[in-house]
């Protein structure tokens, strides 16, 4: 198991029975991979389907059916499909319970930005706005550190905003950090870092959980056998 | 009353300086044949609302673009699109990024008789700078305008002959809410079908949205 894939077994311990979920491009597209098969958990595209089935073999690719990565999908039983306002009234709407994203960096303040470098183009921003605005929980997945070693997690995005003060919880491959009423909150810790180490590589001021625990990787044998 | 007609004479209604919504995720759901026959039309100075602007090496609008026929982008994804990126670079396109809801929602206001709308998405970013913005039930709105395209150029599944519509799958995408807002809607459908054989239930767009009909085909592009 990689960290990306731990990541991902770490996002899917958030998701109910019934949820509706929108997955984002990079690590959160792995959640889609570990889902657990005795929960009905109904994956939404905002291109327009809510039942996104599984990658289809190369026979089965039908170039109509694609998913907001522009990637072949296929649509399980009981999807629907619909046009681009009705799946933006149900993002925009509150009707999404889960949206996983990755992120350029999170603040303390639970700002994100996803979209745009400074010095590069601002041509793309796509439903990444709407779906931070609009879904009831949003999970963000991401590397602690970017490639280069700048710390991500900070005080205040310098990067352009997503949207302010909206995510729900925070997944890196070090730890899990919750937002509640203006505050971060360190929940869960990897075996391999201790609590020194991250407050090196983290920037952002955050509270200690009393209720501190290891990362919580309940069932990961399970999922990972269906992998 | 008869609505299917050429592909050129479809085209020959977009004038120079026109505003044109064109139907689309990438490729899927674009309205590829119409594209390609207005890149032999002699207009120029278009503004696009598109979410994308076709793809690299020429693909869908970007063969447009490179015509040098497009002066303007509304849209909300152009990075795919390198050609777009280097024409903003350039000097030679002027972009207004959009929010995907919020460029849905602009074409759905449009077509309903809605001039405006207030928004949480885009709320204290930099697509918000200079909008005009309102506290509602505690939380910040952004005030966005309703879009209005003299001409749609959209993509349909089946159309029978009076223009009621059907869409395949996830090819449906914006053309519903484009075939609303514009003034001229030209519909390619896929496969053009006898009044009475697309049922009442099956009908996502009906015919008074429609103005003209062209045969097109399906693409496998995507």
């Amino acid at each position: 198991m990689n960290f990306k894939q731990k990541m991902a077994i770490r996002a899917v311990q958030e998701i109910k029975n019934g949820n509706i979920v929108n997955l984002g491009i990079g690590i959160p597209t792995l959640v889609a991979d570990f889902l657990p098969k005795d929960k009905n958990i109904f994956l939404h595209t905002e291109n327009g389907l809510l039942g996104v089935g599984p990658t289809p073999s190369k026979e089965e690719v039908d170039s109509d059916i694609i998913n907001a990565g522009k990637l072949p999908v296929t649509a399980q039983e009981g999807a629907s499909y619909f046009s681009s306002s009705e799946s933006f009234a149900m993002i925009r709407g509150g009707h999404i319970d889960v949206a996983i994203l990755g992120a350029l960096q999170v603040a303390e303040n639970g700002d994100i930005a996803n979209w745009a470098i400074p010095g590069k183009d601002i041509l793309g921003v796509g439903g990444a706005m709407d779906l931070v605005a609009g879904a009831r929980k949003v999970i963000v997945t991401t590397q602690h550190c970017a490639k280069n070693g700048d710390p991500k997690i900070l005080r205040r995005c310098t990067f352009p905003i997503t949207a302010k003060n909206l995510v729900s919880l925070l997944i890196t491959e070090y730890a899990v950090f919750r937002f509640e009423n203006g505050k971060m909150i360190l929940e869960e810790l990897a075996e391999e870092m201790t609590e020194s180490e991250l407050k090196k590589i983290t920037p952002a001021e955050y509270i200690v959980s009393p209720n501190l625990s290891k990362y919580q990787m309940n069932g990961t044998e399970h999922l990972l056998e269906n992998y | 009353m008869n609505k299917i007609i050429s592909i050129k004479e479809a085209i020959s209604h977009i004038k120079n300086g026109n505003t044109i919504a064109v139907g689309g995720f990438g490729l899927v759901g674009c309205p590829l044949r119409l594209v390609e026959v207005l890149g032999e039309h002699p207009v120029y100075g278009l503004t696009v609302i598109s979410n994308n602007l076709g793809e690299p090496d020429g693909k869908g609008l970007g063969r447009i673009l490179l015509q040098n026929k497009i002066t303007k982008a509304i849209g909300s994804f152009f990075t795919s699109n390198i050609d777009a990126v280097r024409y903003v670079n350039e000097g030679k396109l002027e972009v207004e990024l959009v929010p995907q809801g919020t460029l849905a929602e602009r074409l759905r206001a449009g077509g309903a008789g809605i001039g405006g709308f207030y928004t949480k998405t885009s709320a204290g970013t930099l697509l918000a700078e200079n909008k005009e913005s309102r506290t509602i039930n505690g939380e910040e709105y952004v005030l966005e305008f309703a879009l209005y395209p003299d001409v749609a150029l959209i993509k349909a599944k089946k159309a029978d002959r009076y223009g009621n519509l059907s869409f395949s799958k996830t090819a449906r995408n914006f053309n519903p809410d484009m075939a609303k807002a514009a003034k001229i809607t030209i519909v390619e459908a896929e496969e053009i079908v006898e009044v009475g054989e697309l049922t009442p239930e099956e009908i996502v767009v009906p015919h008074l949205f429609v103005n003209y009909i062209v045969k097109g085909e399906k693409s496998n592009e995507f």
